[in-house]
């Protein structure tokens, strides 16, 4: 079985970001970057069902600037066999990256595509359920455990308020979410071996796919700032304090 | 111009986040349709009659759609967007798991969790787990929505807008299996009026029951974890609140013995008062927090326990 696992290269979530003083964007300039850590997750997920010889290749697909190249090669360095890395300039929104995403599942006919549930910079939680829906695969989203057998997946999700199961006939779209599992630091050796695995280098052009936005974005401003408001001095003083707000 | 609003429903009650994203809509267009999706859902679709502002209700039902098959859903919505200029859907695990695929059967581009409604084609929304917000205008003729509830007052109810059956869909090459709901008093964590959320201070499991449940049953909260916390296996990952986790705005966000890094802070900082206990003095939460208390929790929580019991709690 082949496993096709997209992964984007955003800030690293651990870094505040900084909304651009003209109001065009988030400051991406010297930020340190990573790899989206719910593609990450997927990407973990996919090697240990190699691992338990369930997927024969893991191959890996970023779309971005030529730098999420890296992003592959961490990828490539956790386990996965091969990359194909789809260069622009643009940053595409979720419908252009589902529609790329379909034209590499037509060249590379995977059972199974394997993603983060949403990338932590746009946060629209949407290319998978879109890749599917283009596809006409099934899909599991939110997935906290996989479990392949034959034609099909067991796919625990998580869904407001509890967990849902659902069985879907293979091919289909997952995508992960938090609980799948604990991605692992890649070794150095691995991380040496990576360098030597093949990443197919395509541009957008390749794939004849209409990527102009629809959406023009006006403007990206700071949310307003919290200011810091008092210290209390006792527990009681608190609970009079909210009950003056209201909120008890 | 016409707008449909999906209802968010459990088969058996309509809940909020309908009045919310009705409430967006309503700033769309006067024309304001509501579908429930469910199986032996009548109830529901009597309750969403009646929410102000509604003027039909439309009742899809199957087995898929009970369960909540994104596959089934979208087909339900599709089948009727025809009729509508826009469709819109609250932001909820099932929501967001259908929407988009409405989106990329349309061939537009979803706009996901918006928290205004800026004019008929722009809105604004969180980017980057609500560091920045990003105001968008799209050019799309049909919309594809999701709404942040808790952004939006919920619309009144006195209304009575007629039902109407209209056909279900089915779940395609997908089953549903089973599903395994928590059985919890505690409200749900995203959208509880008040969260109580214990940090890596805790230091145990033990410790984190021990505190932090009492007091949030005290005031009927939801329990919610930092992800230090929860990576120390104090809390479950289903606590976590943060950019990685959930991202809540309750009324009242109690947060104890969390230090306040950006990844936690990403997650609640849009609540409406946030309160601080913490030991230490120079916690970056306390640059957030409306009330602080500058006390070791094994304290301060008895005594804010105390003091609710005084104050009538």
């Amino acid at each position: 079985m082949k496993v096709l696992v997209p992964v984007k290269r955003v800030i690293d979530y651990n870094v505040k970001v900084r909304v651009k003083p003209d109001q065009t964007g988030v400051d991406l300039a010297n930020v340190k970057m990573s790899m989206n850590p719910f593609c990450e997750i997927a990407v973990e997920e996919a090697v240990r069902l190699k691992e338990k010889g369930v997927a024969t290749e893991v191959v890996i697909v970023s779309i971005g600037p030529a730098q999420a190249q890296e992003t592959i090669r961490t990828a490539l360095a956790m386990g996965g066999d091969r990359g194909v890395l789809i260069t622009t300039d643009a940053d595409p929104e979720p419908l252009a990256v589902a529609k790329l995403l379909a034209a590499v599942v037509a060249e590379e006919k995977p059972d199974l595509v394997l993603m983060g549930k949403q990338a932590i910079d746009g946060d629209n939680n949407a290319v998978g359920q879109m890749l599917s829906a283009l596809l006409g695969w099934p899909q599991a989203t939110y997935a906290s455990a996989i479990e392949v057998s034959g034609q099909a997946a067991k796919v625990t999700r998580e869904v407001d308020g509890g967990l849902q199961t659902l069985d879907v006939d293979l091919p289909a779209v997952v995508t992960a979410d938090l609980r799948l599992n604990e991605p692992r630091y890649a070794s150095l050796p691995n991380i040496m071996k990576a360098k030597k695995k093949e990443i197919a280098q395509k541009t957008v052009a390749d794939y004849g796919v209409d990527v102009a936005p629809r959406l023009k974005v006006l403007k990206v401003v700071e949310p307003a700032k919290r200011s810091a408001g008092v210290k209390l001095e006792t527990a009681a003083d608190l609970v009079s304090k909210l009950k003056t707000a209201g909120v008890l | 111009m016409a707008v449909l609003v999906v209802a968010d429903n459990d088969n058996a009650h309509l809940r909020d986040g309908t009045h919310k994203t009705v409430t967006a809509a309503l700033k769309l267009s006067s024309d304001v349709d509501v579908l429930v999706l469910g199986k032996g859902a009548k109830a529901v679709a009597d309750a969403a009659a009646k929410i102000t502002g509604v003027r039909k209700v439309l009742l899809a039902e199957s087995d898929a759609l009970g369960h909540g098959v994104a596959e089934a859903e979208a087909d339900a919505v599709l089948a009727l967007a025809g009729n509508y200029d826009a469709i819109l859907v609250p932001a909820t695990a099932g929501g967001k798991n259908f929407a988009p695929r409405v989106a990329a059967k349309l061939d537009v581009a979803p706009i996901s969790e918006i928290v205004e409604v800026v004019s008929a084609d722009t809105f604004t929304r969180p980017i980057y787990a609500g560091n920045a917000l990003e105001t968008v205008q799209t050019s799309d003729a049909k919309k594809v929505i999701t709404v942040r509830p808790t952004a939006f007052a919920a619309a009144e109810e006195g209304g009575s807008a007629p039902v109407e059956t209209v056909s279900g869909a089915d779940a395609g090459k997908t089953r549903f299996v089973s599903e395994e709901m928590v059985k919890s008093d505690r409200p749900e964590l995203a959208a509880a009026k008040i969260v109580v959320s214990g940090g890596r201070a805790m230091g145990s499991a033990e410790e984190f029951q021990k505190v932090i449940e009492p007091l949030a049953d005290k005031l009927g909260a939801a329990v919610g974890a930092s992800r230090a916390a929860v990576d120390a296996g104090y809390a479950p990952n289903d606590y976590q609140v943060g950019q990685t986790g959930k991202v809540v705005a309750p009324s009242l966000y109690i947060a104890i013995g969390i230090s306040g890094a950006i990844q936690h802070l990403a997650g609640m900082k849009d609540s409406k008062i946030i309160v601080a206990i913490n030991k230490d003095s120079d916690a970056p939460i306390f640059q957030i927090a409306d009330y602080g208390l500058v006390a070791d929790y094994k304290s301060a929580v008895p005594e804010l326990m105390d003091a609710l019991t005084a104050a009538g709690k």
